[in-house]
């Protein structure tokens, strides 16, 4: 024996096992330092940024990146390594914490579908389906009118629409769970259906969660975007990369580094986070290779 | 000069661990008329050593490390590719184990099987449609598909088990092989499925004189069929001598090892059953399903009015075919499945009315062991997570004790302590059915239903996990419902049988009076199934 029973054994888990895979994946480890560095950045941002995000210096015009403006300013002269900064905060924040609403919803609402099936299933699939056909606009913009505009409203909106596909993921690996030996050996050992759900399917399911989590964060970025865009997410001279993006495209050919940082940024954390997720989708699976 | 000649054949497996040896130094040969049976464990190289001769196996990581094999003056393990599909389709036939997987679900098994022959690499042999068709259906009449004619344009899924693999079997004779190589083809079927398909294998190769090289774990069904006999164990040859010679004259301890493992003979412990006491009882019980497939809706009658009981301490065996109900009856005892009609009493109590909740506080003492060990344990818990589950969840153990029963289990079923902390594919087939078994005593039940709990397993492994589930019924005073299709083995361990055909109950006897005497026709054919366990 290695190591002495008792005390290994309860505090071994996947958890734990997974925790010390992913220490050892170094691609997965980058990823994960790349984000956390992002993540204290912004964080930090507003002790820490050169210069204010509003403040406009008409006559510095957009200027290339130079000493005093590492990556430049924009058309109104303001500091765009500040702006990139700032534009963290709030992507990251509705990347994270929208993802994470999608995250939860989709993954509790799949399960009890799959797992109960029959007409609880039609019925909460039906409802998915519902929203699926639902215009998304249309959707965001009675939010709008009813709660007016709110940054924690465009969480729970994107969070609400990006649920759908989760579910749908979700209910399908149930389904071809609930059929499997060990979970008929886990009623058989008479555990609840909830315990069943929590212990033996949700974990099961990890692998196409986590690599589906790592693009939704991305995709749920560039909705901001694209809300912010329509004038109904955040507005300017708040700041948010998929918003940068959008300006940098339109003076793509005059100014070419409005486009090039904030797509570098954007770029780097959809890499870092595809290469966590896929060492975590390795290391939540005991039967992946241990070295 | 044999048709087929290997020697000194080395194949390894590159893989990231080192170089495993799967086939280390393995020479045979096989005439045509003749019969070779290459006899193994899982893992033992057998069927490596033959998928290496038709360059079947994925390289890398598998190289060809030395070796010749002459199959008639050309030699397999250097001839190009090209040349190698040209044998394979002409003159070198394979069959595998499993005809539910090879045969394209798409298309008919007419057009399966004429294919070789109006695509036939040499272009003056090809045929055309017609003339294909009646070779087709000549060769499904030879191999005992019923009116070949209608049968020629019908979809695999039509098609029972064995009669696929009678299909397969056509298959690989369409293009007059001289050597048929069969790759476990009856062990995915039922016994009288197997002795009716094994029948043909012997009279196909003497009409057609092919060379055949037969491989298979189980002694028993080669015992029949084999001139020769090749035992193999880890890669290396264990013996090599003529049928009789290995079953009655064996030099080697492994060979006898393998040949004490086939189960044989009655049951040698007396029974505990106690007189009186039924334990279970089962009266008309009757489980339907809807059939999605027939517009009719009428349903299938999985088990259909069953009324048996079980005598506390003893163990009941449940055998028939695969389709006959058996592991539903099991399933519906256990309230796994719901029941259309009839009622399940377990001592005085009637379960088969309880609702869900109540029924919770009654599945401790009502256990199940599966056939598949390798589907019934949840692959991201350890054996630990897997053994406590049951002990902390019914609080039979609290968080201090439980690493102490945890380990007890795993004493109790044979599983070494320091594995606690190991998933369960870091196992093989039989650690894992200890540990299956492991998970079900933890709750110290009273009643377990063990459907086919060892057909997933090696002869040798099987003997063994027999032995566990027979001392651990003693030890434990438990009542047993051993279902299988494995006759044998059923007679080694069950104090009564019953035996099912179609969702009904054919026969119910006590163990021997049943062999001796079997009074149901379908009782008669399936022991009369049974492979001999030694050559005539």
């Amino acid at each position: 024996m290695k190591k002495p029973f008792q005390t290994t054994a309860q505090r071994s888990s996947l958890w734990l096992d997974a925790w010390f895979k992913l220490r050892k994946n170094r691609m997965a480890l980058f990823g994960f330092s790349v984000l956390l560095i992002l993540c204290v950045v912004s964080l930090l941002t507003p002790w820490i940024a050169p210069y204010s995000y509003e403040a406009q210096d008409l006559m510095l015009g957009a200027t290339p990146p130079s000493v005093a403006h590492w990556l430049g300013t924009d058309i109104f002269g303001r500091d765009m390594l500040t702006r990139i900064m700032y534009g963290g905060r709030v992507s990251l924040m509705v990347g994270f914490i929208a993802t994470a609403v999608a995250l939860v919803i989709g993954i509790l609402w799949g399960s009890i579908a799959g797992f109960v099936g029959g007409r609880v299933d039609a019925v909460m699939m039906r409802i998915v389906d519902i929203m699926y056909a639902l215009p998304f606009m249309i959707f965001i913009v009675l939010l709008m009118v009813v709660f007016g505009r709110n940054i924690l409203l465009l969480f729970v909106a994107i969070g609400a629409v990006e649920w759908l596909t989760m579910a749908r993921i979700v209910r399908s690996q149930v389904m071809a769970l609930r059929k499997q030996e060990f979970i008929e050996a886990a009623y058989s050992m008479g555990l609840s259906r909830w315990a069943i759900i929590r212990r033996h399917i949700i974990p099961n399911t990890l692998g196409p969660v986590i690599v589906y989590t790592t693009l939704t964060i991305p995709s749920v970025m560039l909705l901001e975007a694209f809300l912010s865009f329509l004038g109904l997410g955040i507005q300017p001279p708040q700041s948010s990369w998929g918003l940068l993006i959008n300006y940098g495209v339109e003076t793509m050919e005059e100014y070419p580094w409005l486009l090039i940082f904030p797509g570098i940024t954007l770029s780097l954390t959809l890499f870092a986070l595809n290469f966590l997720g896929d060492g975590l989708r390795d290391a939540l699976d005991p039967r992946a290779s241990k070295d | 000069m044999a048709l087929l000649e290997v020697n000194n054949l080395k194949v390894y497996f590159h893989t990231r661990n080192g170089v495993v040896k799967a086939v280390d130094d393995i020479s045979f040969s096989v005439n045509s008329g003749e019969t070779l049976a290459i006899v193994g464990e899982s893992g033992s190289g057998k069927s490596v050593s033959c998928y290496s001769l038709l360059d079947l196996l994925p390289k890398p990581p598998a190289v060809i490390e030395g070796g010749i094999a002459n199959f008639d003056g050309e030699d397999l393990l250097s001839c190009s590719t090209d040349r190698m599909r040209q044998l394979r389709g002409n003159h070198i036939a394979i069959i595998f184990q499993d005809p539910m997987t090879s045969l394209n679900p798409f298309l008919t098994i007419g057009e399966q099987l004429i294919e070789p022959l109006i695509y036939h690499p040499e272009k003056s042999q090809r045929l055309n449609r017609k003339a294909a068709r009646i070779e087709a259906i000549n060769l499904l009449d030879e191999v005992g598909i019923v009116n070949p004619d209608s049968r020629f344009d019908s979809y695999p899924h039509e098609f029972s088990g064995g009669m696929r693999q009678r299909v397969m079997i056509a298959m690989a004779l369409i293009n007059k092989p001289r050597l048929l190589i069969c790759d476990e083809p009856t062990t995915a079927l039922d016994v009288t499925i197997q002795a009716q398909i094994l029948k043909l294998i012997k009279q196909l190769q003497q009409t057609r004189d092919v060379a055949v090289i037969f491989i298979s774990h189980d002694l028993g069904v080669v015992a029949g069929i084999a001139d020769k006999v090749l035992v193999m164990c880890d890669g290396k040859t264990q013996e090599q001598n003529t049928t009789h010679k290995v079953f009655y004259n064996s030099t080697s301890d492994y060979t006898k090892k393998l040949l004490s493992a086939i189960p044989s003979g009655a049951k040698t412990k007396a029974s505990g059953a106690q007189q009186g006491l039924d334990l279970v009882r089962v009266s008309h019980v009757k489980t339907y399903f809807k059939d999605f497939s027939n517009s009719e809706n009428s349903p299938v009658k999985a088990v259909d009015d069953l009324s048996f009981s079980i005598k506390k301490g003893e163990i009941f065996g449940l055998v028939g075919e695969s389709g006959s109900g058996k592991s539903t009856l099991g399933r519906s005892i256990l309230q796994l499945a719901p029941l259309t009609a009839g009622s399940v009493h377990y001592s005085d109590t009637e379960i088969s009315t309880l609702n869900p909740n109540q029924l919770m506080r009654w599945r401790p003492k009502l256990q199940m062991i599966f056939q598949d060990p390798y589907a019934s344990l949840n692959p991201r818990m350890t054996v630990y997570e897997t053994l406590a589950e049951p002990l902390l969840y019914h609080a039979i153990a609290d968080k201090k004790t439980v690493a102490k029963q945890v380990q007890q289990l795993m004493d109790d079923v044979g599983l070494d302590r320091s594995s606690v902390l190991k998933y369960p594919h870091e196992f093989s087939g039989g650690q894992r059915q200890r540990i299956a078994i492991g998970r079900a005593i933890a709750t110290q039940p009273e009643f377990i239903v063990a459907d086919e709990p060892v057909s997933a397993l090696d002869v040798t492994i099987q003997a063994q996990i027999l032995a566990l589930i027979l001392s651990l019924v003693e030890q434990r005073n438990l009542t047993m419902l051993f279902i299988s299709h494995d006759l044998s083995v059923v007679r080694s361990i069950c104090d009564r049988v019953a035996v099912m055909q179609q969702g009904k109950l054919v026969e119910l006897n006590e163990t021997e009076k049943l062999w001796d005497k079997p009074e149901m026709p379908y009782t008669q054919e399936l022991l009369k199934a049974i492979p001999p366990a030694n050559p005539a």
